[in-house]
C-alpha cells in the first residue's frame, strides 16, 4: 500500500489496512509531529489534512487515505523551511505549555484559514473546538489564531 | 481492601503536598540559603572554552565526594554561549525561566543564546523534579550566582588583556566593554582566557540589583517553541532506537488483582506479536503491579493484542472501592465528631451566642491528572546497564527503584529526560517507567512501553474525593467568630490522602476554631495533583466563609478583608515567608478593583470574590458570570434530579503575589492555564468508582473543558520588592473555584456545595 504524505509517496508494504493513519506516521514512517491522546477521536492531538481538511487520524483506518494528499505538522511550513504567519503567530505570541496538543491545534487552525482567510470569533471557536488542551491555552490559541485573520482582513502579506 | 503498599506514594505526596502549606517556606528554607563556600566548579573543554560548573544543594551535603563537576555548566565556546536547565519541562516553562535568571546576572544576549535540557545527574545536581512550585524558589539564588559568577571571571580576563581595572569596565549583550577607550571584546573571544583564571568565590561576586534587570520580568518566548510549531520530536512518546520494539502491559481493572490466568499463547500467535508475558508485581503500589506483558513490532499492532487478551483476574485482595457506598458513608460520619485536629478558642460557645449560623455540606469528586500525553517510557536493558528514556517529573528519584527492579546498581542505570505532554503531578509517580525498566529486562531490543488513554486514567493516582461538613457563626457585628471544619477523607491503605492541618485557612485568623478529620478506607492509589489538598480546601473554605458573610448579610469582599485582619505573619511562616496578610489584603484589593468589585451589573449577573495561599502564592480572584434560567430535569451521576442551568464566566481577574516575575510572558500563560484547568475541573470532571472500578477512562465521559467556553482571564501581578521569587505553576488553581461559586450566588442565589458543579446542573455556555 501506497500513501502520499507531505508532497512524498511512501511504500507501506505489507500493512495492515485497518491500522489507523496515526500509527502509520508515528511508527512506520517516523513522523512524531502528530500526538496520541486518546485514540476515539476525543482529542484532537492526532489532526492532520487529508486534502486540506482536518481530520483525526487515531481512527481513520490508512486504506482508507486512498490517492488523498496527508498533510502533517511537519508538513506545514514550506519546503525551504520557512514558517507559515500562522506558525511564526504560535511562537510570538507564546502559546504553548507542555505543547503536546499543539500541533493538533495548528493543523485544525490551518484547515479553517484555508477555506476561510478571515474568521469570526464563533467561526474560530466551532473550527477548535474539536482539539482539546489540557494546560488551557485556549485564549493564546485563539489570539494567535485572529492575529492572521486580522492580517489577512487587511489585506497584510496578500493572505 | 487492597494489599499493595502505599509508603513510597505517599512519601513522594507528602513531600509535594508540604510545599502548598502556610509553613512550607521555613520547613524548606534550606533551599534559599546558599553555601557560603566557593560551589561554582571550572572544567577545561577541547579547543578553548569556559564551561562553569555548580554544585548544589545535595552535593552540599556530600561536598567530600564532589570535588569536580562537570555538569550544571553554562559553556561558552565556539559554537557560543549554552546554558543548561536543569529540571523537567512540564508545560510550566522552566526550561526558559531557568536560563533566563542565568543569562540576566550573565549580561548575555538572550537571543544568541542556546538552551539545552541538562543531564539527569543527581550526585552532580541533586535532586532534579519538577513539582511543588519550587523550581523557581530553590534555584534563583544560585543560578544568580553562577551567571554573575561567569561574567565576573570574563570581565577579570578582559582587564588583564587590556591591562585595566575591572572596575573600570562594564558588559552587556555578551560583550564586555571599556568607555575610556571604547575596545570591546566578546565573551567568546575572552572565553579561553577566563577558563584559565581562579573562580572567585560567592563573597566576592557583586549580584545586580534586581532595579538593573533588563531580561527578568519580560515577556519572553519559550526557548522550544520553533520546535513545537515544526513538529520535532521532543517528547517522551516520541523516541525512537534502532531495533526498538513496542509495549504494552494489561493490569487488572480494579487494582490489587493479580493474574489468575491469560491467554498467553493464543496472544503470541497474533500478526505483529514477538513476545508475551505474566510479570509479578512487587506489592508495592509505586512501582509494579501485576500484570501481562506484550511486546509488538508496532504500537498499533500491541493495541490490538491488548484487546485480544483473556485474563482471569483474582481479585481477592484487589479493590471494591464504591464511590456510592462511599458518598452514604459520609453523610453518616458528618453527623458525628471526629479526631480533632486543632482546637482554638471555644467553638461550641462561640456558635450558641453567634447571631447568625451557616451550615453546609460540601462534596467533592476524584479527578484524574490526564496529561494529554498519556504515560510511556523507553528502556534498554543490556544486562550490565539499563537507558531510560522518560517524560518524568521526578527523574533522579526513578533511578533507585529502576536498578532495583533490574537487579543492577545506580550507578548502571541512565536517564535521559525528556519533554513532558503535561504533568499536573502525575508524573511524580514513576510507575510507568518501572514497568518498561521490567517488560525491557525480558527483551533482547529497546522497548518503547505506551499506555493506552485508558490505562493512564484507570491507573492514575488520583486527586482524592472528600466531603466537609461546615459550621460557623457571626456575632452582633456580623464577624465571623466560629468555624467548625469536619473534613471527611479518603484514606487509600488506611493513610489519608489531602491532609488537613490546623494551619488550612482561617486557622490563626478566626478565634474559635475546630478542624476535625476521619476517614473513608480506600484502594485506589490517590496522590498530589496540581496545588494538592489547596486545590480542594480552597473551595470549600472560601465558599464557605462567603456563606457567612450572607448569613451576616454582610458584603464578602468587606468579611474577607475583615477576617485578613491587620498585616502580620499566620499559620507557623517564620521570617516572613509563610502566609501574611498584609500580602494577602494586598492581592485582594487589588483584584477587586481592577474587576469593579460593587459596580452595577445586568439581571442575573453576579461576582465573585476568594482567596487562597499556597506553594508560597498569595492569590486573590475575582469571577463575573451570568446564570441562565432553570431548564429541564437531568439525573447526575449520584442518582439525583437537578434542574440543568447554563453558566456562563465572563471575565476572571487574578491578581498575584509569587514575588518578582522571572518572565512574565510564561507567568501570564501560567495564570491562563490555571483558571481554564480549575474552571474544567469544577464544571464537569469527576471519576466515580463502583465494584472497584474507575467508571470513566477517556475523554468521552472525562470531559475537558473546550475552548469556546473559556473566560477572558486578566492577570495582574504585586512586586513589592521585598520578596524573593516564588512559583507560579499551581497557586493560582485553588481560588478559581470558589470565585465562581461566590459569583453564581450572587447571580442566583444557589449556592453550589459540589465539585463538579455539573453534580448541581450547572453547564458552562
Ligand atoms: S488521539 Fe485522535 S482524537 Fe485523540
Ligand atoms: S499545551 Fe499542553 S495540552 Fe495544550
Amino acid at each position: 500500500m501506497k500513501i502520499n504524505v507531505n508532497g512524498a509517496t511512501h511504500d507501506l508494504g505489507e500493512i495492515n489496512p485497518r491500522t489507523p493513519l496515526l500509527w502509520v506516521l508515528r511508527d512506520h514512517l517516523s513522523l512524531f509531529g502528530t500526538k496520541y491522546g486518546c485514540g476515539i477521536s476525543q482529542c484532537g492531538a492526532c489532526t492532520v489534512l487529508l486534502n486540506g481538511e482536518a481530520m483525526k487520524s487515531c481512527l481513520y483506518p490508512v486504506s482508507a487515505v486512498g490517492d488523498a494528499q496527508v498533510t502533517t505538522i511537519e508538513g506545514v511550513a514550506a519546503k525551504d523551511g520557512t514558517l507559515t504567519r500562522l506558525q511564526q503567530a504560535w511562537i510570538d505570541l507564546d502559546v504553548a505549555q507542555c505543547g503536546y496538543c499543539q500541533a493538533g491545534q495548528i493543523i485544525s487552525a490551518e484547515a479553517l484559514l484555508r477555506k476561510n482567510p478571515t474568521p469570526t470569533d464563533d467561526e474560530i471557536y466551532a473550527a477548535m473546538d474539536p482539539n482539546l488542551c489540557r494546560c488551557g491555552t485556549y485564549i493564546r490559541i485563539h489570539n494567535a489564531i485572529k492575529r492572521v485573520a486580522d492580517e489577512n482582513k487587511s489585506g497584510q502579506n496578500g493572505g | 481492601m487492597s494489599t499493595l503498599n502505599y509508603d513510597s506514594v505517599n512519601e513522594i505526596t507528602e513531600f509535594f503536598t508540604r510545599q502548598a502549606q502556610p509553613d512550607y517556606a521555613t520547613q524548606n528554607a534550606h533551599i534559599f540559603k546558599l553555601d557560603r563556600r566557593q560551589f561554582l566548579k571550572l572544567t577545561g573543554i577541547a579547543g578553548g572554552g569556559l564551561m562553569l560548573g555548580f554544585a548544589l544543594s545535595r552535593a552540599r551535603a556530600h561536598a567530600d565526594h564532589v570535588d569536580f563537576n562537570p555538569s550544571g555548566y553554562i559553556k561558552i565556546d565556539s559554537e557560543g554561549i549554552t546554558l543548561y536547565a536543569p529540571n523537567p519541562e512540564i508545560g510550566q516553562g522552566v526550561k526558559t525561566s531557568l536560563p533566563m535568571i542565568v543569562a540576566e546576572e550573565l549580561d548575555a544576549d538572550w537571543t544568541e543564546i542556546r538552551v539545552v535540557q541538562s543531564e539527569i545527574n543527581p550526585a552532580a545536581y541533586g535532586q532534579q523534579y519538577a513539582g511543588g512550585s519550587t523550581a523557581i524558589p530553590s534555584n534563583y539564588a544560585k543560578l544568580r550566582q553562577a551567571g554573575a559568577t561567569a561574567r565576573a571571571m570574563l570581565v577579570q580576563a578582559a582587564a588583564e588583556q587590556w591591562s585595566v581595572s575591572p572596575s573600570t569596565l562594564s558588559t552587556e549583550l555578551s560583550q564586555v566593554l571599556h568607555a575610556g577607550t571604547g575596545q570591546q571584546l566578546s565573551y567568546q573571544e575572552l572565553a579561553s582566557m577566563a577558563a584559565t583564571l581562579p573562580v572567585p568565590s560567592s563573597e566576592n561576586v557583586r549580584l545586580k540589583d534586581p532595579k538593573q534587570f533588563r531580561l527578568l520580568g519580560t515577556r519572553t518566548t519559550g526557548v522550544d517553541n520553533e520546535a513545537l510549531v515544526r513538529g520535532e520530536p521532543l517528547f517522551g512518546i516520541d523516541v525512537s532506537l534502532p531495533d526498538m520494539k513496542y509495549a504494552i502491559y494489561q493490569k487488572c481493572p480494579a487494582i490489587g488483582g493479580t493474574v489468575q490466568s491469560a491467554n498467553i499463547e493464543d496472544i503470541k500467535k497474533m500478526r505483529g506479536v514477538v513476545d508475551a508475558f505474566t510479570l509479578e508485581g512487587t506489592g508495592n503500589g509505586n512501582d509494579l503491579l501485576p500484570g501481562v506483558a506484550i511486546i509488538a513490532n508496532s504500537t498499533w499492532e500491541a493495541f490490538q493484542a491488548k484487546r485480544a487478551l483473556k485474563i482471569e483476574w483474582n481479585e481477592t485482595n484487589a479493590a471494591k472501592d464504591s464511590w456510592s457506598a462511599a458518598r452514604k458513608e459520609a453523610a453518616r460520619l458528618a453527623q458525628e465528631p471526629a479526631t480533632q485536629i486543632a482546637n482554638n478558642g471555644d467553638f461550641d460557645a462561640a456558635m450558641s451566642t453567634g447571631t447568625a449560623t451557616s451550615r453546609g455540606f460540601y462534596e467533592y469528586h476524584f479527578v484524574s491528572h490526564a496529561p494529554l500525553e498519556p504515560q510511556n517510557c523507553t528502556a534498554h536493558y543490556k544486562g550490565d546497564s539499563l537507558e531510560l528514556w522518560a517524560p518524568t517529573q521526578t527523574p533522579s528519584w526513578a533511578i533507585p527503584t529502576a536498578a532495583r527492579l533490574t537487579g543492577l546498581e545506580e550507578s548502571q542505570v541512565t536517564l535521559h529526560q525528556m519533554r513532558c505532554g503535561g504533568g499536573f503531578g502525575r508524573r511524580l509517580y514513576n510507575d510507568f517507567l518501572f514497568e518498561a525498566a521490567a517488560i525491557a529486562r525480558r527483551s533482547k531490543n529497546p522497548v518503547k512501553l505506551q499506555w493506552t488513554r485508558e490505562d493512564d486514567v484507570r491507573y492514575d493516582l488520583f486527586r482524592a474525593g472528600g466531603f466537609h461538613q461546615m459550621d460557623g457563626c457571626v456575632d452582633d457585628n456580623g464577624k465571623v467568630t466560629g468555624w467548625r471544619n469536619r473534613y471527611i477523607a479518603f484514606a487509600p491503605g488506611g493513610r489519608p490522602a489531602n491532609s488537613m492541618s490546623g494551619g488550612v485557612f482561617p486557622g490563626g485568623l478566626v478565634e474559635n476554631l475546630r478542624v476535625e478529620q476521619t476517614a473513608i478506607n480506600w484502594a485506589h492509589r490517590c496522590a498530589a495533583w496540581r496545588a494538592p489538598g489547596a486545590n480542594v480546601f480552597a473551595f470549600v473554605v472560601q465558599s464557605f466563609l462567603d456563606e457567612l458573610a450572607h448569613a451576616a448579610q454582610r458584603d464578602s469582599l468587606e468579611v474577607l478583608l475583615e477576617v485578613l485582619g491587620e498585616p502580620r505573619s499566620v499559620g507557623g511562616g517564620r521570617r516572613g515567608r509563610g502566609m501574611h496578610t498584609g500580602r494577602a489584603v494586598n492581592v485582594v484589593k487589588f483584584a477587586a478593583e481592577k474587576a469593579g468589585w460593587g459596580k452595577e451589573l445586568p439581571k442575573s449577573s453576579g461576582m465573585g470574590v476568594a482567596f487562597y495561599y499556597s506553594h508560597a502564592g498569595h492569590i486573590a480572584i475575582v469571577a463575573e458570570v451570568s446564570v441562565g434560567g432553570e431548564e429541564d430535569t437531568v439525573t447526575n451521576r449520584s442518582g439525583e434530579n437537578v434542574i440543568r442551568r447554563k453558566l456562563k464566566v465572563h471575565n476572571v481577574t487574578v491578581a498575584s503575589d509569587v514575588g518578582p516575575i522571572i518572565n512574565l510572558s510564561g507567568a501570564e500563560n501560567q495564570v491562563e492555564g490555571s483558571v481554564i484547568d480549575a474552571l474544567s475541573t469544577m464544571m464537569d470532571l469527576s471519576i466515580t468508582f463502583e465494584n472497584g472500578r474507575a467508571e470513566q477512562t477517556n475523554f468521552d465521559k472525562y470531559r475537558i473543558m473546550r475552548a469556546s467556553v473559556s473566560p477572558a482571564v486578566e492577570a495582574h501581578f504585586i512586586d513589592t520588592g521585598e520578596h524573593s521569587p516564588t512559583g507560579l505553576g499551581e497557586p493560582v488553581f485553588p481560588p478559581l473555584a470558589p470565585a465562581v461559586g461566590n459569583a453564581i450566588f450572587a447571580a442566583c442565589g444557589h449556592r453550589v456545595r459540589t465539585l463538579p458543579i455539573s453534580e448541581e446542573g450547572f453547564y458552562l455556555g
